[in-house]
């Protein structure tokens, strides 16, 4: 086994997995401010719920992409290239995504805020259906040769693994975040969430628990079959949790069941990193995608330096905005007018 | 039609970056002024400094987010259009990438959050200094990144095994003087974004005072402020927060023009060294000599060196810019391309790496048009800023703005300047590179540099490549829109755009404690 390009193998498992757990509510709330909001009001609850730590969240995908750069280019550069629509896609979603949040509440028109709460919605929707379709490509598989790039044309990609994949962190993310406003917002926004947890959450999780048993039946050992049960259970226990109203209860329940269930994942299919659908022996594994030991090892003293680092002021930041957001607390929109003389 | 994707994807990477560098430098040259506003109205709690915060605040909000959205692009397209390129560098190019995310990005992004939403909610120390943090943050990320960037200009810090750059002293990267001295050069030049900004805004809003009548000069021509009741933001402290302005705008773009003159320079001497052929075709200087050439014209169109003709030069001044003296002779483009040929062959190898252009010959020389003229826009807008500005202090000596409109939309026009630097000097740079990725390190190791041509994704059709530049361009598009008309409708505000209870009448002028627990601020 090789010592360092695993431990790089598991740090972007990690930085994966904090990305989902993470962006998963961000992006699961862009949707719902789209789909379930009644109102304004409601989409504002929302949306300042997220509103100190989206960006931070975000930038958990930003490094999960340098970190395989640095750690293992080859994967990087056939995972990228080979997706290179649907990445495309995912980009112009959180490029819409991202000056929404920050555009939305800024103009003057109906018209503006309705562009912007659709930029937010379907940039968050495509973004969370890429961001599933490129990490299951990565697990089930690519048709790559010897060099590493895609044969068959720009949609070679697209397979029901796939397609699985992407909705299930659609899925995942819209219960996510249900979870995750039921316990940062208060009033209707809060009772909502929990109704939505409650009733689609059965159906929700599916996706996701398929990606992961199709990775299972291909190359699953017993902890990562462990892995897959924990996970189930912990999606019992959330749904549990969620009808006694044990709203904290809920969101860590669910988030257990994401991390458990890309950790299934990933340990599944180690030592490969990106699986070749043409030939084994054109996978990209642990081996022989790496950089240099001494890059992986620069990289490791950066990581243990900086990943805690991370972890302890995002973390802070959660602190600070622990309280409730509620309809009360949203200062009123003003108008933005010249400050010139009347003519 | 044939499309050819290595074109393809150069103008992508050419226009993706141009345009996320124009947020980029705004954003690292407004942000320490705000910062430093904010702790000059904790420390003498003059309102006027609250107000100016809140207003460049606000403005560098609108901007950041547009750098964070298109920064993001930058990440992913090295593995989406150049995977030959990650494959080939990626033992030592992804590094700074991923340290920049780490150690650079994450905290940029997480402090902001927490200064945007933590007025009246982390004291107020704390509170700026997340500021400050998340000024930093993009500081180190631009550092970073131009690590990244100066090794494909000067490789070090590696070995070659089997034909691969492979990292074996990342201080040596971390610390190459082109590194260094492109850091410095480029955190100036941002500066000057930032300068040029405050000095066109605030020139607006008193030349608009004065055209309101709300400003009048006296008979000596000072400035004698007013107040406009009817106005929200045009009371007594208004007249002062943009003078004030005015010359903290000022005086940051004359000392960022001379941080951006001095490191230049230093920039320039390196280059001649490591890149020879970049500066030569910089100065259209085709023969060896001393002369720098302030204006020289070739045929339309045309690529030689043969048919340029100088028309203006002034003697000695190339030899002070590359050696430091008058008198050393500085090699030209028929002296330089022989010994490139010589060195790194005069056709492309026959490795289907080349595709179509496998055995091609080797154009040596960059688009002498465009580094020539690149050179000397970067100068020249640079210098029209710095001069501006000494002029913008001498005019509002009396303490406001002549009235004259034309003289305000040159102020306003100004802020381009800068900008246009700034793209100038990066399109001279990175097009100056070429034929080459990487760059050939003339005292690095042999053999170690990677041709353009053979850096994109093999397995990426050519349709692909359309379609993705055609979508990031008309999107691109579509934000600079938006972007410029939030900015416009904020800058037009005044101070009321971002004190909106200076708007209410019944709690006029204050200020920072809301009533209840309404949040300070809410998206």
């Amino acid at each position: 086994m090789e010592i360092l390009p695993t431990v790089w193998f598991v740090i972007i498992a990690v930085l994966w997995i904090g990305y989902l757990f993470l962006e998963g509510f961000d992006l699961g709330v862009g949707m719902h401010m789209l789909f379930s909001a009644k109102n304004e009001n409601q989409r504002r609850v929302m949306l300042n719920a997220i509103g100190p730590v989206w960006d931070g969240n975000e930038v958990w995908l930003v490094t999960a992409i340098g970190a395989t750069f640095a750690a293992f280019p080859d994967w990087y550069a056939s995972l990228l290239s080979s997706l290179y629509l649907p990445l495309v896609f995912v980009l112009l979603a959180l490029i819409f995504r991202a000056v929404a949040i920050e555009y939305r509440g800024k103009g003057k028109s109906l018209r503006w805020s309705r562009f912007w709460n659709t930029a937010l919605g379907v940039g968050s929707l495509v973004a969370a259906f890429g961001i599933g379709v490129t990490l299951a490509a990565s697990t089930t598989g690519l048709p790559i040769d010897s060099n590493g790039d895609r044969v068959g044309g720009p949609l070679a990609w697209l397979t029901p693994s796939t397609i699985i994949g992407g909705l299930a962190v659609v899925g995942f993310s819209l219960v996510h975040a249900a979870t995750f406003l039921a316990l940062k917002t208060d009033g209707d926004v809060r009772l909502a969430g929990n109704r939505f947890a409650r009733r689609v959450s059965p159906i929700a999780v599916l996706p996701l628990l398929a990606w992961a048993l199709i990775v299972q039946f291909s190359s699953g050992s017993p902890v990562s079959w462990a892995l897959v049960v924990v996970s189930v259970a912990a999606v019992v226990a959330a749904w549990s949790a969620n009808r006694r109203g044990r709203e904290g209860l809920a969101f860590v329940g669910f988030g257990l069941f994401l991390v458990a269930a890309m950790a299934a994942i990933f340990l599944a299919q180690y030592p490969v990193v990106l699986p070749s659908t043409l030939s084994a022996s054109f996978d990209l594994t642990v081996a022989n995608a790496s950089s240099a030991p001494y890059t992986l090892g620069v990289m490791s003293v950066v990581a243990c330096f900086g990943i805690p680092l991370v972890l302890a002021y995002q973390g802070w930041t959660y602190w600070v905005f622990r309280a409730r957001v509620s309809a009360g607390h949203i200062p009123e929109a003003h108008a933005v007018e010249p400050a010139v003389r009347k003519a | 039609m044939h499309l050819d994707p290595l074109l393809i994807a150069r103008w992508q990477f050419g226009i993706t970056t141009v345009y996320h560098f124009w947020m980029v430098p705004l954003t690292i040259g407004l942000g320490p002024v705000v910062a430093g506003m904010q702790m000059r109205w904790h420390r003498t709690g003059d309102v006027r400094w609250y107000r100016m915060v809140k207003f460049w605040g606000k403005l560098y909000l609108i901007n950041f987010i547009v750098g964070v959205a298109t920064g993001l692009v930058q990440e992913f397209q090295f593995g989406l259009a150049w995977s030959e390129y990650a494959k080939f560098v990626g033992d030592v190019f992804g590094a700074p990438l991923a340290m920049e995310a780490l150690l650079a990005f994450f905290v940029e992004s997480t402090f902001l959050g927490l200064w945007i939403f933590g007025w009246n909610k982390l004291p107020k120390a704390i509170h700026v200094a997340c500021l400050w943090l998340a000024i930093g943050g993009s500081i180190l990320s631009a550092y970073f990144i131009i690590v990244a960037n100066s090794w494909m200009q000067h490789p070090v810090g590696v070995v070659l095994v089997n034909g691969h750059p492979v990292m074996n002293d990342v201080w040596a990267v971390l610390t190459n003087n082109t590194a260094i001295t492109a850091f410095t050069h480029t955190i100036f030049g941002s500066f000057g974004v930032g300068g040029a900004f405050l000095l066109g805004i605030s020139w607006y809003h008193l030349w608009q005072r004065r055209r309101d009548g709300i400003d009048t000069v006296d008979a000596t021509g000072r400035v004698v402020p007013g107040v406009a009741p009817g106005i929200p933001g045009r009371d007594g402290s208004d007249h002062s927060i943009w003078i004030t302005s005015l010359r903290i705008g000022a005086v940051v773009a004359i000392v960022a023009f001379a941080g951006v003159a001095i490191t230049g320079d230093a920039q320039g001497k390196l280059m001649f060294q490591q890149q020879p052929l970049k500066m030569a075709a910089a100065e259209a200087a085709c023969h060896t000599g001393t002369s720098f050439s302030v204006l020289s014209v070739g045929k339309l169109g045309s690529t030689s060196c043969s048919d340029v003709v100088p028309i203006i030069e002034i003697p000695g001044l190339l030899s002070f810019l590359a050696k430091g003296n008058f008198t050393t002779t500085v090699e030209g483009v028929d002296q330089l391309l022989p010994q490139y040929q010589a060195k790194y062959g005069t056709n492309l190898p026959d490795n289907p790496i080349y595709g179509s252009r496998a055995g091609e010959k080797i154009d040596y020389l960059p688009m002498m048009e465009v580094t020539y003229w690149g050179f000397r826009m970067m100068i020249g807008f640079g210098g029209i800023a710095a001069f501006a500005a000494a002029v913008a202090l001498w005019l509002t000596r009396k303490g406001t703005v002549p009235r004259s409109k034309g003289i305000m939309l040159l102020a306003v026009g100004g802020i381009l300047a800068p900008f246009a630097a700034n793209s100038a000097g990066w399109i001279f740079t990175e097009m100056g590179r070429q034929p080459f990725v990487v760059a050939p390190n003339p005292t690095g190791v042999d053999g170690l540099y990677m041709f353009t041509a053979a850096a994109v994704s093999p397995g990426v059709s050519a349709g692909e490549m359309l379609f993705s530049v055609i979508a990031l361009t008309a999107v691109y598009a579509v934000l600079m829109v938006f972007e410029i008309r939030l900015l416009v409708r904020y800058v037009r505000g005044g101070i009321a755009s971002a004190v909106p209870e200076l708007a209410e009448p019944d709690h006029p002028d204050d200020d920072d404690h809301p009533k209840s627990d309404v949040l300070a601020f809410a998206y």
